[in-house]
């Protein structure tokens, strides 16, 4: 822990001799003990009611046809099914989809990707429903189906509208740049890989009302879902989320159908019902990030200045909108990432595919905006011979300019380049620079790379009305608190935090604080656990709750003492009532919680919060979306194989601005957590599709995430801990998506290795940078090397 | 010869099962009849690690915990073992040592792959290795965890695994000796029907007679291929007959000029004296699957699968391995590159299992080079493996003999090149072209998920050359981006 306080920068400490508060305090995750010991129940760890029944879905075979024969007498009366059902089975609307009613539960006539369910068998045993529903016999009348993103453009295929901001035509201002550079960057998806695979379990009650038990980020959303598909009010649904095995955004929008298909089967059989997916099945049926085609045009200087972008993203969607609207916008805004660019045209196609729908992930499309903007700095800098870093230090925020391409300004962009400025000293990089020149120089075979990048990413979701948060505090007569949010807990450390901020206002130790499962009917109409705002949200809408019990307990205190309520104090568990004149009394939180509830004062209290400041018109294209900026920088060291295109990352220096953190060890986490699952995105998680749509890498066997090994040896990670220059929960910074991006440096450390071996030609590198990936681009520059 | 049921010991006590089905897994039998759901399912196929569980069993006369995978395990081979699970280490509040550590380094998050790597890390603790980063690492290849970045794992176990480790375990580890040396008597254990059922034979003659009597029966080495038919492929195995308690299939022989493997003799416990033959070979072993799949794996499984990408096979073929098949009364041995007659088909006779593997040392003058290409480094399967044992008269090669995997439907030798290679200098660049573009007339490598052939065949050139450049004398600092480790200390 001395580690973690030690790994930070920050100008203020707390004051010698007053108490010590909760928050800002490296205290562990809530449930670490639970993790390590194995009691930390996830839904499939629960106890089972009497006659539970287990689900198991039969997918299409095809990925795009008309549905001509779907025969399931063989799964009707296979061993241990009680019932088989298919979208003629739904009550309700036949609707998943979170925003656009595109995405069936069960299809209908035609079908959209490879797997769609298509039937549903309910069976005593989820061993026997899954063994039943390979026993359908089910004939599709196939279609070519459109796999790829170009596949999608030559038949112009889209799920939304085409959406641009900035300017209308770069074509004027690139004509009048003293350089110009094209190029085409090919970005990879990811899957999500959450250990917990999707689950749901839903128990019919009373009077039609259903209680669903949903691994999900979103609550509210699959509260909505079930209603809608089972024809009920919202207000006969509850769902209920104690923890996830982890999230990462695969379970923000597409955890819904599993608590669905769930529900739906508990409506009908009136049991108890329970639906886990097998691993290889959440591959297949669930949608990753996006992948993409970035085309580029960009206009500088000699000086290595950008005056002039036009910057197009293609992103695959998949079969339905889903998140897109929301997950290209963000790869949009993030186009500039840390630098000002003075007239920039940004572009974006929602394509439409016959694969599963693409969804949210960890950054929400911002690191494809990042990835492909840190690109075009690499290849600007190989073509003028200049030092990438020099040309993304001549290109930040507050050099030239400070408004971004959608109109919003760039108020703390000094924060940002003193990150990278920092960053640059500690790791060492001129130095390292020089000797990564001399060691390339003398080396055939192996060559190294080094890259510093920056990141700079909105905090807000972009979808305004998503910018509120509700709590629900009760003190109970013996002082113990009782915590509700409409967060959920992945593992991002959430509940501890908001712990921590509930605790300090009632001068309390934050184990004092017995947080509890997130449930749409102790706090209703949230958001999504997402857009990094947890913490954000919903620990300002719990301090207020906490206020709320705090103002009347003070005011009891007060009356008691004869003073003010501003004179009472809440402090390590008393409370003391501090009069100009007269006596001080006090107690402990506790008697003061028992003599409040003598005195017939509520001691429950909700409260709310909405983030400030935003104003986003997206039909015009500009506007404030974002509440405030996180700033970050990775410095990145690689040696290649150029023979084999294999690659190992040998150092990472990080720092990463998280404001006056709320837990600096759960922030630490996030950071190093969020490094590692980029760096997996762009070195060794592939996603390989065939020709007919199926996905080929649907298991850890062939889709191959991050390992202990991977991670460097020389692995330094700062905080960065000045305050919140913006009014958020004790000037904390939010955490969860941004240092992701980080991982940026290591592809371009990629491409600098990759560069040594001609220095200024363009170098195009797809992502994921596979060592078949690095070979294809080592023998596009060069025709092959080798000995 | 007396039969008894499937027996193991749990949390101190004799677990005797007369009934289950053969296919049952030990993860089902935990979360599904013992309830005890500490243990997770990530994937269902022993490549994340969350159903990590450890077996302690006796091994040459020592108490052994060996880091399993119960999600691919069936439950049939814990026949005589201790099984210890995540809910087991703690006593009362007092959490092991491992367990403090995780928590102190911030080291879980969303904590579902948490009580596998705990149990990982108590089975490294036990295992009397002195530990730097590498070997942490290593030991976690097979626990994916997707959240942390792995960093605050590693410096938990770099506390907490160092040195011998004092925990009830250990206090207990005689008496448990004496527990587990009662349960691995000469029984023979079947449990079932003539039907279904599962088998789990000590005695040679018993298995012989058990397969002569049951042709259609699934012969079951580790179970890390086996589980996966029965949690993916849902097939309806009824019959198995398990290899683990087959006494003369475990040994480990280490002759003047050979080593013999018997067939049933895990990856783990192989690794020593493979990796005494180069260290090549320790570096492919270790990357070789997981701890969890190395512990369950034997060597005889990875070889009668058939597995074109099978890291074991082209690497002893390109050493000349033989092996042994067994019949009941009768034995025959072919060279191990005769065995593999096309994808998935094998040289195995009906009633045939694989008895043992001969593996020749290498002999003074004689160089090996094995290189492994995959995506990600650890816990992958090979896009390409190329396997070269070449022998050097004054400069020249006199003898070489190559073996590739993932460039056929099987192993296979590159005999094309290998003519080519006879009587060349080994120090001429011309030689190494000369091998490099003769590759593609021994093989025409396929496109799949893993690589494009484009890409198969250039890297299966690349190192190819690279083995001979090397052998000529190329530092390994300079070719390669993990560089050759030294050698190992001799057989002993």
């Amino acid at each position: 822990m001395d580690e973690v306080a030690s790994n930070t920068m920050r100008s203020s400490s707390p004051a010698d001799g007053a108490p010590v508060p909760q928050v800002n305090r490296p205290l562990p995750h809530d449930a670490a003990i639970r993790h390590v010991t194995g009691a930390a129940p996830y839904l499939d760890d629960l106890a089972e009611p009497l006659g539970m029944l287990h689900l198991a879905v039969g997918g299409s075979p095809k990925a795009r046809g008309r549905l001509k024969r779907l025969d399931l007498r063989d799964v009707m009366t296979a061993t241990g099914v009680v019932a088989v059902m298919t979208c003629d089975d739904v009550p309700g609307r036949n609707d998943i989809a979170p925003a656009f009613a595109d995405e069936p539960l069960l299809a209908t006539q035609s079908v959209m990707f490879f797997g769609q369910p298509l039937f549903l068998v309910i069976a005593k045993t989820r061993d026997l429903a899954r063994r039943a529903a390979r026993l359908a016999i089910i004939e599709i009348e196939e279609e070519t189906p459109v796999v790829t993103v170009d596949q999608a453009l030559a038949v112009d295929s889209s799920v939304l509208p085409d959406y641009a901001f900035g300017i209308a035509d770069a074509s004027a201002s690139l004509a009048l740049a003293e350089h110009r550079l094209s190029g085409q960057q090919r970005i990879g998806g990811q899957e999500h890989f959450y250990l917990e695979g999707q689950i749901a379990m839903a128990m019919p009650l009373e009077g039609g009302e259903i209680h669903v038990h949903s691994s999900t980020q979103h609550p509210t959303e699959v509260q909505h879902c079930v209603a809608r598909v089972l024809g009920l009010a919202q207000a006969q649904v509850v769902c209920e989320v104690r923890r996830m095995g982890g999230g990462f955004g695969g379970k923000e929008s597409q955890a819904t159908q599993w608590a669905a298909l769930a529900a739906l089967a508990a409506y009908h059989t009136k049991r108890p019902c329970k639906i886990r997916l097998d691993r290889d099945e959440d591959f297949v049926l669930t949608g990753k990030r996006h992948d993409a085609r970035v085309d580029w045009t960009v206009g500088f200087t000699q000086a290595g200045q950008l005056t002039a972008l036009d910057m197009a993203f293609l992103a695959r969607c998949g079969c339905s909108a889903d998140l897109s609207q929301g997950v290209v916008d963000r790869m949009m805004f993030h186009a500039d990432n840390a630098y000002f660019i003075p007239s920039a045209k940004i572009s974006s196609r929602r394509l439409r595919t016959d694969t599963v729908s693409n969804t949210a992930f960890r950054g929400f499309g911002g690191p494809k905006g990042v990835l492909a903007i840190e690109c075009v700095m690499s290849a600007v800098a190989a073509k003028l011979g200049m030092d990438p870093l020099d040309v993304r230090k001549a290109n930040l925020y507050g050099r030239h300019g400070s408004v971004t391409p959608y109109g919003m300004g760039v108020e703390s962009s000094a924060t940002g380049r003193t990150v990278i400025e920092t960053l640059e000293q500690t790791a060492d990089y001129r130095a390292r620079r020089s000797a990564i020149a001399a060691f390339n120089e003398r080396s055939s075979i192996l060559r190294k790379g080094l890259a510093l990048t920056p990141i700079k990413f909105g905090i807000a979701f972009t979808i305004s009305h998503l910018n509120q948060a509700g709590a629900l505090v009760h003190v109970y007569t013996d002082g113990s608190v009782h915590l509700n949010h409409g967060g959920t807990e992945m593992g991002q450390g959430l509940f501890i935090k908001v712990a921590q901020v509930v605790a300090d206002e009632f001068g309390l130790p934050a184990s004092a604080v017995k947080v509890s499962a997130t449930r749409t009917d102790k706090v209703p109409n949230t958001a999504p656990t997402a857009a990094s705002a947890g913490s954000d949200l919903n620990g300002m809408a719990a301090r207020n709750a906490a206020l709320a019990i705090k103002t009347r307990l003070a005011a009891l205190m007060a009356q008691k003492a004869g003073c003010q309520a501003e004179d009472v104090v809440f402090a390590e568990g008393l409370v003391q009532a501090k009069p100009k004149q007269g006596e001080a009394i006090s107690m402990t939180f506790a008697e003061l919680a028992h003599e409040a509830y003598l005195a017939r004062i509520s001691l429950s209290a909700t409260g709310h919060y909405k983030t400030p400041k935003l104003n986003w018109d997206r039909s015009r294209g500009t506007g404030r979306p974002f509440h405030y900026f996180v700033w970050g920088a990775a410095c990145s060291e690689v040696v290649l194989d150029t023979m084999t295109g294999e690659m190992r990352v040998t150092r990472v220096d990080i720092l990463h601005d998280v404001g006056h953190s709320l837990n600096p060890a759960i922030d630490r986490g996030q950071i190093e957590g969020g490094f590692v699952q980029g760096m997996g995105w762009l070195t060794t998680e592939e996603l390989v599709f065939d020709r007919h749509g199926r996905l080929h890498t649907h298991a850890p066997s062939t889709y191959k995430i991050p390992v202990a090994s991977d991670v460097p040896e020389d692995f330094r990670v700062t905080l960065y801990q000045e305050p919140n220059e913006e009014q958020t929960i004790y000037r904390s910074k939010a955490v969860g998506e941004p240092p992701l991006m980080l991982a940026s440096s290591v592809f371009c450390a990629i491409v600098d290795a990759i560069q040594s071996l001609s220095p200024l030609q363009q170098v195009i590198l797809d992502a994921p940078a596979t060592p078949e990936a690095v070979l294809r681009s080592i023998e596009h520059l060069t025709g092959g090397a080798g000995l | 010869m007396t039969m008894r049921p499937l027996r193991f010991l749990r949390r101190g006590r004799l677990v005797e099962i007369d009934s289950f089905h053969p296919r049952t897994t030990l993860l089902e039998w935990l979360r599904l009849e013992e309830r005890s759901t500490g243990t997770k399912e990530g994937c269902a196929e022993g490549d994340c690690g969350a159903c990590t569980v450890v077996l302690a069993r006796l091994r040459r006369g020592q108490v052994v915990y060996h880091p399993v995978n119960a999600c691919i395990m069936l439950l049939g081979q814990v026949d005589g073992a201790e099984v210890i699970t995540i809910e087991d280490l703690a006593e009362g509040d007092s959490l092991h040592p491992v367990q403090s550590a995780m928590v102190e380094n911030h080291a879980s998050q969303c904590g579902f792959c948490t009580p596998g790597i705990v149990m990982s890390l108590f089975a490294l603790s036990h295992s009397g290795k002195m530990l730097d980063r590498g070997s942490v690492t290593q030991s976690l290849a097979g626990n994916l965890c997707r959240c942390t970045g792995y960093r605050p794992i590693v410096e938990a176990a770099l506390g907490a695994c160092q040195g011998p480790v004092h925990d009830r375990f250990s206090a207990t580890m005689q008496a448990s000796a004496q527990v587990l040396a009662a349960l691995d008597d000469d029984t023979n254990m079947f449990s079932g029907s003539e039907e279904v059922f599962f088998a789990a034979p000590r005695s040679e003659a018993f298995l012989a007679a058990l397969i002569e009597r049951y042709p259609e029966a699934t012969l079951l080495g580790g179970g890390t291929d086996v589980g996966l038919w029965v949690t993916k492929d849902l097939r309806d195995l009824k019959q198995i007959i398990w290899l683990g308690r087959v006494n003369s299939l475990q040994e480990i022989e280490v002759h003047q000029d050979r080593l013999l493997l018997g067939a049933g003799v895990t990856l783990e416990e192989a690794m020593p004296s493979l990796g005494a033959i180069d260290p090549d070979l320790q570096t492919l072993m270790q990357r070789f699957g997981s701890t969890q799949i190395r512990t369950s794996g034997t060597v005889g499984g990875n070889i009668a699968n058939g597995s074109p990408i099978g890291d074991l096979a082209p690497a002893l073929i390109a050493l000349g391995a033989v092996i042994e098949l067994g019949r009941s009364g009768e034995t025959r041995s072919i060279p191990l590159q005769d065995f593999f007659l096309a994808y998935r088909h094998q040289d195995r006779r009906t009633g045939e299992y694989l008895r043992a593997l001969h593996i020749p040392l290498l002999s003074e003058g004689t160089h090996f080079r094995a290189f492994k290409i995959s995506k990600r480094y650890e816990e992958d399967i090979s896009s390409v493996l190329v396997a070269i044992r070449l022998t050097l008269l004054d400069g020249h090669i006199v003898d070489v003999r190559i073996a590739c995997g993932g460039m056929a439907g099987t192993p296979r030798r590159a005999t094309h090149v290998e003519q080519a290679l006879l009587g060349q200098p080994i120090a001429s660049s011309v030689t190494w072209k000369t091998a490099g573009d003769t590759l593609p007339n021994d093989f025409a490598p396929m496109d799949d998920h893993r690589a494009s052939a484009k890409y198969r065949m250039q890297v299966a050139r690349a190192t190819l050359i690279k083995a001979l450049a090397e052998i000529a004398g190329l530092p390994t600092e300079n070719t390669r981006i993990y560089p050759r480790r030294e050698r190992v200390a001799a057989h002993g």
